[in-house]
């Protein structure tokens, strides 16, 4: 693990998908076991002009089933266990809700090998709304044993773990961002699964985040706190199963007051894990504010609709990061 | 076939349903009938068509065997442990506590059990993975699959049957144990299936349908189909009796059963009268 964080963050100029293309055919080129799997939906992760061209060049690595996520789900465990690396997609809310038993029987439980791709987490489904806004996604693949839980916060990360994705044995859940995400990291940044990594150092609290949705408004609420005197720790915990309980045990040793922050239902999603380990391994009281959705159902907008909408925004981790300060005692 | 190859295979089916009752009368219950309507099916497999070894089960040269409908794992323990994939006492710990033979078939605990099953309708899915990633792979095996009547409910399957037309997966032997049973009772007061040969066929695919314990019937329909690479996947359809073999079982009551020592003496009584001669 190597990472560095990059003094001026701007927006990425690549989409998380063109990484994610990027990678997905280098690896393929180096393992012919690399294989891609799509439920219909390989337009919108990889797009037609990368689909052309993974068939042309890895005929054997590419299967569309058609809109069967259950059967999807199926066949890429079956394929993982004769001797395939796949990489299977779906719509975050698809692949979790619609193929829940699957990735729990055919997948973690028989131990198969499969890296699920979800797409479109949270808020970010925007225009396609509440049917395809999941906010439990998190929630179902956490509690399943055997499965790691990761969210990419950036491209440069993405990149790094993608190879890391192929190498490794096991049931991943990927909650993959499409667009263009703040780019926080120095290209060749190196990441470890389940290790957190420190954004920033602060004494007065620590922010725990996931994902790139979240980062730019976690971002921003640490420079507004800041200019009030509040100095904040941000935590970046992209492998939300398994949690870094290291890096939280410390967080809340050290600034004593916690915010979650997270583009899902705060019910089972980051902000439960991280009070699972303050509560059950903590040796003191430490005040925690969750910000995410407050078990409520999707609804459509654009994404700084929806982030007002439900509560996610910079000024909103503020008002939280306060309320937490004040309440330590 | 000649008829000493078919008394064997009839022998060795009877051989698999003994060790069926033994272990669920040890334990004292188990599912009993959709374990007896698929032995025929399962010791021609083991008996004759399948490729493995079992000092070597994960071997590339290998066929593969998947039991979608995960409930009937006794019957493929029983063929395994006949065959030497792990020591016959292990049958002596069906779902035992801790055991390393859970009744649902277990790929993570059982050698030789190649999916993970019980979830009913998953594991033909992966069956299909299988027989995808042989055929990229240039991997000439044949990947087979069992699934029952009332499994056959569940949407998946039918996802699962366009798929494996669409991919083309003529290395796929599909076996529907039509036993006309399920839980609740027969399967066409629950939810008919109607005619499952129709079915297939209007999918595309390439059918026969057999009687289920005729061992001679199995056996040339599978060569049948692999003969057949048409690009077509197979399913052959076969007419079977839920607890067959025994004769206290009723198909519709049979799902489930707790067993006595007298009914155990039975059974085995029956089983060993019914051995052919030649």
């Amino acid at each position: 693990m190597s990472y560095k964080i990059l003094e001026n963050k701007t927006t990425a100029d690549v989409t998380m998908t063109s990484v994610y293309v990027k990678c997905l055919k280098a690896l393929m080129a180096e393992n012919p076991a690399i294989t891609q799997i799509e439920s219909d939906l390989g337009n919108s992760l990889l797009g037609g002009a990368a689909i052309k061209e993974i068939k042309a060049e890895f005929p054997k690595q590419f299967v569309d089933c058609g809109i069967q996520e259950a059967n999807m789900i199926g066949v890429a465990c079956g394929m993982s266990l004769t001797g395939r690396i796949p990489f299977a997609h779906s719509f975050a809310a698809f692949v979790s809700r619609r193929a829940t038993d699957q990735a729990f029987i055919s997948g973690a439980y028989a131990g198969s090998n499969v890296r699920i791709v979800g797409t479109d987490p949270g808020v970010s489904a925007q225009l396609n709304g509440g049917t395809h806004m999941p906010f439990e996604d998190v929630a179902i693949f956490r509690a399943f044993p055997n499965m790691t839980v990761i969210e990419p916060s950036d491209p440069v990360m993405l990149e790094d773990l993608m190879g890391k994705l192929a190498a490794n044995y096991g049931m991943y859940y990927l909650r993959l961002f499409r667009k263009n995400a703040l780019k926080i990291y120095e290209e060749g940044s190196t990441f470890e699964i389940g290790k957190a990594n420190l954004l920033r150092e602060g004494k007065d609290l620590t922010i725990i985040t996931a994902g790139a949705v979240m980062m730019p408004e976690v971002l921003k609420a640490a420079d507004d706190l800041a200019a009030e005197g509040i100095e904040t720790r941000i935590l970046d915990m992209f492998t939300i199963k398994p949690i870094d309980a290291d890096a939280i045990l410390a967080a809340a040793a050290v600034t004593g007051a916690i915010v979650t922050a997270e583009n899902h239902n705060v019910i089972n999603g980051l902000g439960s894990a991280v009070t699972d380990v303050l509560m059950t391994k903590g040796d003191r009281f430490v005040p925690v504010e969750m910000i995410g959705v407050q078990d409520k159902f999707g609804q459509v907008g654009p994404l700084a609709y929806l982030k007002e909408a439900y509560h996610l925004t910079a000024a909103d981790i503020v008002e939280a990061a306060k309320k937490a300060v004040a309440r330590k005692h | 076939m000649n008829s000493e190859e078919k008394i064997r295979l009839q022998n060795f089916a009877i051989d698999i349903r003994e060790k069926i009752i033994y272990q669920m009368s040890s334990l004292g219950s188990g599912h009993l009938g959709g374990n007896l309507s698929i032995a025929d099916i399962v010791a021609v497999l083991y008996g004759s068509e399948m490729k493995y070894d079992p000092a070597d089960p994960k071997s590339e040269e290998r066929d593969i065997l998947v039991c979608s409908k995960g409930h009937a794992g006794p019957c493929l323990y029983s063929a395994l442990a006949l065959k030497g994939f792990f020591p016959m006492e292990r049958l002596d710990t069906l779902n035992r506590g801790g055991t390393d033979l859970p009744s649902h078939c277990d790929r993570l605990h059982v050698p030789g059990i190649e999916m993970t099953t019980g979830s009913l309708g998953q594991g033909f899915s992966a069956a299909c993975g299988m027989a995808l990633a042989s055929k990229l792979d240039g991997n000439p095996r044949t990947v087979y699959c069992i699934i029952g009547d009332g499994e056959s409910q569940e949407g998946q399957i039918w996802e699962a049957v366009l798929f494996a037309k669409h991919q083309e997966l003529d290395n796929l032997i599909l076996f529907v144990d039509y036993n006309k049973a399920q839980l609740d009772g027969l399967t066409k007061d629950i939810c008919d299936m109607g005619d499952y040969v129709d079915k297939f066929h209007a999918f595309g695919w390439h059918t026969a349908e057999i009687d289920g314990h005729d061992v001679v019937a199995i056996k040339t329909a599978i060569d049948a189909a692999k003969a057949d690479k048409t690009g077509r996947p197979h399913v052959i359809v076969c007419n079977t009796i839920k607890g067959y073999g025994v004769s206290f079982t009723k198909p519709d009551s049979c799902h489930h059963v707790t067993f006595t020592p007298e009914l155990t003496e039975q059974c085995m009584r029956e089983l060993e009268a019914s051995r052919p001669t030649a």
